[in-house]
């Protein structure tokens, strides 16, 4: 998802057993539906799992506004560059809604993007891959954000207050992301026959990494059974990805689009679609850098922090300039 | 360098209720403080005024004082108006 493989730190899930009695006071408020807030006393290893949790789901925030970006300036019409622009300082403002949420656990914003620059902390896959075509902005809207709704609105009833209360903001947004870029592809998909290609040709490219965004089967994980039992993590990798193909399925039918996939099918016994393999090998070498996008999305990043520090310098020098001018008034 | 101070960010909706906290930002004085309140936090109409504190500012109870501060209240339900039943033939009470 937008926080892929988030490790917990632990070897395996901590039984009852082994846990002290703050521990065990801190699972019953988790297993009595509490919220945990940021001064509440949290076991270190749930501290440093949502550190990197929610980390990881800003960065994808602020990356994610690049390969979007790209299509500002060559929108097709004045009314798709409004939106475009708003869609994207929306990811903007849930990039700080989570930064924001992350800092209430000790951890600085300094030290968060110094973090993604130094490749400590990775963002999802997804935007690893490059936005060629117009299409490509509506699908982006229509799979990516589709994608992120539907790990999103669980978390909105995550165990840690500051998550979950971001995660209700972002969830509200977001569906204005999913709709617009449905509105391209339906746009698309009932103009010429070359709009109509290009929107096949977008949902061929971006169908696989979109399903890949969910993560590996994590069944067998030890982070993920733990993170479960904490409510950071509500429902799994499968079951999302399956809500997901089963619920897109059906919209790609109605723009007349065919999903790049001829294993899949409808599974009358079960109610659900079944679906080919996914290349766990292409979404690993994405993960470890070797994705089409990885090198240009960071040197973009590190450069727009770089040459913006003499703005957030300057900014500091004139407040304190100004504070003791008044300072020496007020005297 | 160091970091653009934190602030705590409260919002009036329009429906004439108390400002009420919506989270945080970061920025170097007040006044960018509202501005940048302005662009993160009420993109749809989520508000009619701003307040801006400095998060150091801020003092909050202590959760280990949770049972000092808030349990002496439990037990003095006669404080509800519910703790007096009325009998029903006496009305506007």
């Amino acid at each position: 998802m937008y926080a892929q493989l988030v490790e917990t730190g632990l070897k395996e899930v901590q039984g009852v057993a082994d846990m002290t009695a703050e521990e065990r006071e801190f699972q019953a408020r988790i297993d009595a539906d509490i919220k945990i807030e940021p001064k509440d006393w949290m076991p270190d290893a749930y501290r440093r799992t949502l550190i990197r949790q929610i980390q990881q789901h800003a960065h994808s925030e602020i990356v994610g506004m690049l390969p979007e970006g790209n299509w500002i300036t060559r929108a097709p019409s004045l009314q798709r560059k409004a939106i475009l622009m708003a869609k994207v300082q929306d990811e903007a403002g849930h990039g700080l809604y989570l930064y924001c949420a992350a800092e209430t656990l000790g951890v600085s914003r300094d030290q968060m993007i110094a973090d993604l620059h130094a490749g400590k902390v990775k963002y999802s896959s997804i935007f690893n891959y490059p936005t060629l075509t117009w299409a490509d902005i509506g699908t982006i809207g229509w799979l990516v954000d589709g994608a992120a709704i539907m790990n999103q609105i669980p978390l909105c009833r995550c165990s840690f207050g500051p998550y979950a209360r971001a995660m209700v903001r972002v969830c509200k947004e977001e569906s204005f992301h999913q709709r617009q870029g449905f509105d391209i592809m339906l746009t698309l998909c009932r103009g010429t026959a070359e709009q109509k290609a290009m929107a096949q040709d977008a949902l061929n490219r971006w169908w696989w990494p979109s399903l890949m965004m969910f993560g590996p089967s994590d069944a067998a994980s030890v982070h993920s059974a733990q993170s479960a039992r904490w409510k950071i993590k509500l429902l799994s990798n499968d079951e999302l990805r399956q809500r997901f193909v089963d619920q897109t399925v059906p919209q790609a039918d109605f723009l007349g689009l065919r999903i790049p996939d001829d294993e899949l099918a409808f599974d009358d016994a079960t109610g659900h679609y079944t679906f080919g393999d996914i290349d766990w090998n292409e979404f690993h070498e994405v993960i470890k850098g070797h994705g089409p996008c990885n090198r240009d999305r960071m040197r973009t990043r590190v450069n727009a922090w770089e040459e913006g520090a003499w703005v957030r310098e300057a900014a500091i020098a004139h407040a304190e300039k100004r504070a003791a001018r008044e300072a020496k008034h007020a005297a | 360098m160091s970091e653009w101070p934190l602030w705590e960010v409260f919002i009036r909706s329009q429906h004439g209720l108390a400002h009420k906290h919506v989270g945080s930002l970061h920025a170097a004085d007040a006044e960018m403080a509202i501005k940048n309140a302005r662009d993160v936090y009420t993109r749809r109409n989520e508000g009619i005024s701003i307040w801006v504190a400095r998060s150091a500012d801020i003092h909050a109870s202590s959760p280990g004082d949770r049972a000092a501060l808030f349990e002496p209240a439990n037990d003095k339900v006669y404080r509800h108006p519910t703790f007096f039943p009325m009998p029903d033939e006496v009305k506007h009470i």
